[in-house]
């Protein structure tokens, strides 16, 4: 968890907003500090998060975390995290025998249609259990990256179906929050992905976009962040809309300043 | 313009994106039909029931008929609420009101249905919907029907869009400047000029519309006042503009190329000793001089 981050978002683990979809997206960058942020963000405030991991193993985001005070195996053997290792669980898809549908079964299917199981998959993770309810605040789904799902063959719609649902069940009926991360293909035309993207982007609430930097690769500023709310338009909130910033990522923190201000060039 | 969009009838394409949304818009219009008295059907398939009420009071929230597509639209959840027919099932249960008098629908949003549905039938539901009150056939007095579609610009080609903006009445782009929010309005009547117009609004919080003079022209360029605009013609190292005097001394001076008639005169006049020069050439004495190539000796 990047305490500047919070502050630029103007939330800490105590007081976050329920019932938010936010949208990380990067482009010409890695993004995936803003994934450990969250992550470490949640668990830190108590809540039961599931999060589908389809980019990286269990133990990358495990020493990660580490790094930034969560430990995932313990979160994971206490109930609080449900972790679907997409890397791993591929292979299970092939040699289960079990009845019931795996979570990534559209890798089976000759046509992947829905994603149904996976929408299963995560409404069984986060659906609260009796007795359970005092224990973890509410319910967090994570998922890195969403982008993976059209490389294996899922359309941009059955996958913003699968969104859709998520957003229905954990956002709207538990009041809990969807973090997504979508990589921007940028200049690469790839209409899938733009659909996708753009598709998540009017469904959600907050939208971080890291953006490398246009005149290319810098020792002390590693990309730029620019900060959407998409709140309704009102008078009151008119001016800080948008706002960019520039950042660097350290051992264990991200540094944030205003454009042009890093400490290197002052 | 913007407050009298329902009045034409038809279909009213809200134009929004990612930075610019338009559902804070399309629920001020819906607020303001409801206002008027009218019956408010609204397809909803992007957001909860509860979040689209949230924001108005109780008479209003009386009015609206909320058509809930978004909890289990592809029926996953398998829950018994499920509407038969689906969105266009529900488009067209709407059509075969009885009441008569004045309907709007909302669609929260068309891009959901563009996406799950061929365009082709999309189109041919809108048209018949939106068409209805003038169908000569009909026996039934039905009042005027306006129909709302949000369209989420980006998630579609040029195609479904194009064949979208030719089907509707009014077309509303939503943009803006600064944390302005303007809308383009492009009208169509029949068999008159299609009109447009641009707009500065602000949707006040509790959805009522309120319309704005646009950022004035002067203060555009400078977006904080308290910067006075630099100059940038001060402290330079030469004169843009010439004195009276520098400007005489320019005019009357002759430039070489240009042609007067006594540099005609002095080029025509005959210069005394011309006639009488020559060329003397003597060649040297082993100069191999070849008549039919002179050029010889140069060794190209």
């Amino acid at each position: 968890m990047f305490v500047e981050l919070n502050n630029l978002l103007n939330t800490t683990p105590d007081r976050a907003e329920q019932g938010k979809l936010t949208l990380l997206c990067d482009a010409k960058t890695d993004g995936s500090f803003l994934v450990h942020h969250f992550l470490s963000f949640y668990l830190k405030a108590n809540c039961k998060v599931c999060f589908v991991a389809l980019f990286q193993s269990f133990s990358h985001y495990n020493i990660v975390g580490q790094k930034l005070g969560v430990n995932l195996t313990v979160a994971r053997e206490r109930g609080q995290l449900v972790f679907l290792e997409g890397l791993k669980s591929a292979v299970d898809v092939f040699f289960q025998t079990q009845e019931e549908p795996h979570p990534l079964q559209f890798l089976r299917e000759a046509n992947a249609g829905n994603l149904k199981p996976l929408f299963e998959f995560v409404r069984e993770a986060l659906k609260p259990v009796d007795g359970g309810e005092a224990r973890w605040t509410y319910p967090v789904l994570l998922v890195d990256d969403l982008s993976v799902l059209l490389s294996l063959g899922v359309g941009a719609v059955a996958v913003l179906d699968f969104i859709h649902y998520c957003r229905a069940t954990v956002c709207w009926e538990l009041k809990g929050n969807m973090v997504i991360l979508v990589h921007d293909s940028g200049d690469v035309e790839d209409e899938e992905n733009d659909i996708l993207l753009n598709g998540v982007s009017h469904q959600s609430h907050l939208i971080l976009r890291a953006e490398g930097l246009a005149t290319g690769f810098c020792r002390d500023v590693h990309g730029q962040l620019r900060i959407l709310w998409r709140r309704p338009s009102q008078p009151t909130a008119q001016r800080d809309q948008s706002l960019t910033y520039q950042y660097k990522i350290q051992d264990k923190s991200v540094s944030f300043f205003a454009k042009g201000m890093s400490p290197a060039v002052l | 313009m913007l407050d009298s969009l329902l009045s034409l009838g038809g279909l009213v394409l809200l134009r929004d994106s990612v930075e610019w949304e338009g559902r804070s818009l399309l629920k001020a219009l819906v607020k303001k039909s409801a206002l008027c008295g009218e019956q408010v059907h609204i397809l909803g398939c992007e957001v909860s029931e509860e979040e689209f009420r949230e924001g108005f009071d109780s008479d209003i929230n009386n009015r609206l008929v909320y058509h809930d597509f978004f909890r289990d639209p592809l029926n996953w959840s398998k829950t018994e609420e499920a509407l038969p027919g689906g969105p266009l099932g529900a488009l067209r249960a709407i059509c075969k009101r009885t009441d008569p008098g004045p309907v709007t629908i909302a669609l929260d949003s068309l891009s959901w249905l563009l996406l799950h549905l061929p365009c082709t039938t999309l189109c041919q539901a809108l048209h018949a919907v939106s068409h209805q009150d003038s169908c000569p056939g009909d026996s039934s007095p039905v009042g005027k029907v306006s129909v709302l579609g949000l369209l989420h610009e980006e998630l579609h080609g040029p195609g479904p869009v194009g064949a979208l903006s030719s089907l509707a009445q009014t077309e509303v782009t939503l943009g803006g400047t600064k944390g302005q929010a303007s809308a383009h309005i492009l009208c169509r009547r029949p068999r008159q000029r299609p009109t447009d117009q641009t707009q500065w609004f602000s949707i006040l919080p509790d959805f009522s519309l309120d319309l704005q003079e646009g950022p004035s022209v002067e203060s555009q360029p400078c977006s904080d006042p308290h910067i006075p605009p630099v100059d940038p013609t001060t402290h330079l190292t030469f004169n843009l503009h010439l004195s009276k005097k520098e400007r005489e001394a320019r005019d009357s001076l002759i430039l070489p190329f240009q042609f007067s008639s006594e540099k005609q005169q002095a080029l025509l006049r005959p210069r005394p000793g011309q006639a009488t020069s020559h060329i003397f050439y003597e060649p040297d004495a082993y100069d191999d001089l070849d008549q039919e190539d002179p050029d010889d000796d140069l060794d190209i």
